[in-house]
């Protein structure tokens, strides 16, 4: 019934939520591009005015700034391969039938339920500590020194911890699409004389591609915000080393006093962060047509 | 060489049993279709067969060969599925392809294979395209393109036909009958359609709920039903079966009679009765009579030209040389 009449009454129903929406994006989106061209140091009340590109200038040639950039790439890169190849592998396990299924699944997808600060603590003093973490008493038990995680790999380990947060979403992801498997088409390749691995290979691998291209997708918008593990493990260090782009705009404009900077910096992170989401969609657009 | 002997062949999921212990023997060539009510355990033999599924206890031979505990590839066996079971993001080459380039076949022959198989079921233009792309024919083509290819010792289809309308359904029937004829490789072959058992079947399997209840020719299965299952199973619409007087005046349990095989008239006859519901087809009309003292009505096939209507008084008269009769336990009295 999509008479003239009913869409414009649609329209005119819907747009109270869009203006709101719209408002609720637009407001701190413009103050924080407007911040961005301000010196706006708290230190200093009363000193604001207007810089120009200054900021911006600062904040990019900080030698931080391109660390930053990496990190956040190591990270991003690091999760994603982690959680898709885990995430496949135990979509495959979880797949077939066994005794105490149910559980099972309910364990794996339960680190998703933890909150990233509670995990990263966990990780950092229960597990990776060197004197209290049980990977430091398993080593030591068998006569080797205990590993400093964060001293000797920081990086690794953020991802580790991360990747151990987001392998449940994937796990779930793929698990669902490859049970929409027809099974009839897996019968029919073992009937071809296909063996289990060019059955993974030709039939369930490109049956999940569109649930690994939706799992990138969606990660990857998540994992370019990374801040709370970061927070209470490393703080960033050692030195700059897992500091990633929203570690180091909270150490601008909170650590440092420089909102300007920071915003300056917050824009530079929308812009590259929608770089990156329009370049995967158009890689991804493709495989989600076909 | 396609022969499959089942001996003594159980199935159960673990309480129920699907399959009791159940023999059968299918020659080189043959063409046997599997029929029975839903449920009755047609898929379940077919995939045990195929090595899909298995068996609970018993023997299967394939040429002679134990296959019992052979997986699904080694036995030789081609298997087009109901619901096609095409590789969707393959293209109709690939798909078609796809068993030799597990053989590991090389590209040339490979190639060749599926341009004749293509030929064979005209599937030239389509060879590039997606199954997304082809119509239900179509992809029921391909299906069985990529059975052809393999050159199995013998094919195994379920259903193949009942997703398709009914018009499509008798072309490929008769191009499957063709192929048959052509390749001569034995078919097994699982439907519930009547038509395509007694059109296509050298030899027809009765089945109902795990145990063959007659194997035979289609005709013998129609002319001689060893019991009240397959008489009432075989044919459409089905034989009358009546209990009662009616069967005791013949020494039997229950009688049968075909539609085709009772007269009916308006002047005089054995039995009298009312018609109730009639079935006009053109060339034939299907009366439901209800007659006096039946609990059942009985249904009578004339020619297109009888005319008879609702509540009209007529008389049937059955061919009592048509007439089957069971004992109690539903067995044939010859
Ligand atoms: N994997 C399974 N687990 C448990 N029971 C099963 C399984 N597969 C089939 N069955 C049961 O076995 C019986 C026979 O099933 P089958 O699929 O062989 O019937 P069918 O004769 O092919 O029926 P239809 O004509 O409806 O396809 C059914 O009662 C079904 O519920
Ligand atoms: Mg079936």
């Amino acid at each position: 019934m999509a008479t003239q009449h009913s869409r414009t009454a649609a329209r005119l129903m819907i747009s109270p939520a869009v203006i709101l929406l719209l408002a609720w994006m637009i407001v701190p989106l413009a103050l924080t591009i407007y911040f961005s061209f301000l010196r706006y140091n708290l230190l200093m009340p009363g000193t604001e005015a207007w810089t120009g590109w200054t900021n911006y200038y600062y904040f990019v040639t900080d030698p931080s700034f391109t660390d930053a950039i990496w990190n956040t790439l190591a990270l991003v890169g690091g999760v994603l391969i982690i959680t898709v190849g885990g995430g496949t592998l135990f979509a495959l396990l979880l797949d077939r039938p066994m005794w105490g299924q149910g559980i099972v699944r309910i364990l794996v997808i339960a680190p998703f339920f933890v909150m990233p600060t509670v995990s990263g603590l966990v990780w950092k003093n229960m597990f990776m500590n060197p004197v209290n973490g049980i990977f430091g008493h398993i080593a030591t038990s068998f006569g080797f020194e205990p590993f400093d995680f964060f001293g000797q790999a920081p990086m690794a380990s953020i991802i580790w911890i991360v990747s151990w947060q987001w392998l449940p979403f994937a796990t779930l992801i793929l698990l669902t699409a490859l049970q929409s498997l027809d099974s009839e088409q897996l019968e029919a390749a073992e009937m071809d004389g296909a063996s289990w691995l060019n059955r993974f290979w030709f039939i369930m691998l490109p049956h999940l591609a569109r649930a690994i291209t939706v799992v990138i997708l969606i990660q990857t918008i998540f994992l370019l915000s990374i801040f709370a593990e970061i927070l209470v493990t490393t703080n960033g260090g050692p030195g700059t080393a897992t500091t990633n782009l929203t570690y180091l705009i909270y150490v601008q404009s909170l650590l440092q006093y420089d909102v300007g900077a920071g915003s300056a910096g917050g824009v530079i992170a929308i812009i590259l962060a929608n770089i990156v989401a329009i370049f995967l969609m158009r890689m991804i657009g493709k495989n989600l047509d076909a | 060489m396609g022969r499959i002997t089942l001996e003594q062949v159980t199935k159960s999921f673990g309480e129920v049993d699907v399959i009791r212990p159940l023999d059968l023997s299918i020659e080189d060539g043959e063409f046997v279709v599997f029929v029975g009510p839903s449920g009755c355990g047609k898929s379940t033999l077919l995939r045990l067969i195929a090595g899909l599924e298995d068996v609970s206890s018993g023997r299967i031979e394939i040429d002679g060969q134990d296959a019992t505990e052979l997986p699904p590839a080694k036995r030789g066996l081609a298997m087009v599925f109901q619901s096609y079971a095409l590789y969707p993001h393959m293209s109709v080459r690939k798909n078609i392809a796809f068993p030799l380039r597990m053989a590991k076949m090389d590209k040339a022959e490979q190639d060749r294979k599926v341009e004749q198989a293509a030929a064979v079921l005209n599937l030239g233009d389509y060879l590039d395209r997606r199954p997304g792309q082809l119509s239900g024919g179509q992809r029921q083509r391909v299906a069985i393109g990529r059975a052809i290819v393999r050159e199995p010792a013998a094919f195994l289809f379920d259903e193949p036909l009942s997703n398709l309308d009914a018009a499509l359904r008798v072309g490929m029937r008769l191009e499957i009958s063709e192929l048959h004829k052509r390749l001569t490789t034995t078919m097994v072959y699982v439907t519930h359609d009547q038509v395509e058992a007694m059109t296509m079947a050298d030899k027809i399997v009765v089945l109902r709920a795990g145990n063959i209840e007659q194997v035979g020719s289609p005709l013998d299965l129609y002319r001689r039903p060893l019991n009240e299952f397959v008489a009432g199973f075989i044919g459409s619409p089905k034989m009358n079966l009546l209990k009662g007087a009616e069967a005791a005046k013949d020494n039997a349990a229950t009688i049968g009679i075909r539609p085709e095989h009772i007269g009916i008239s308006s002047d005089g006859g054995e039995w009298a009765g009312k018609v109730g519901v009639s079935e006009h087809l053109g060339s034939d009309t299907f009366f439901h009579v209800h007659c006096d003292g039946m609990a059942e009505p009985i249904t009578v096939r004339s020619g297109g030209e009888v005319d008879f209507h609702r509540g009209d008084q007529v008389y049937l008269t059955p061919d009592p040389a048509q007439l089957h009769r069971f004992d109690d336990k539903g067995l044939r009295i010859e």
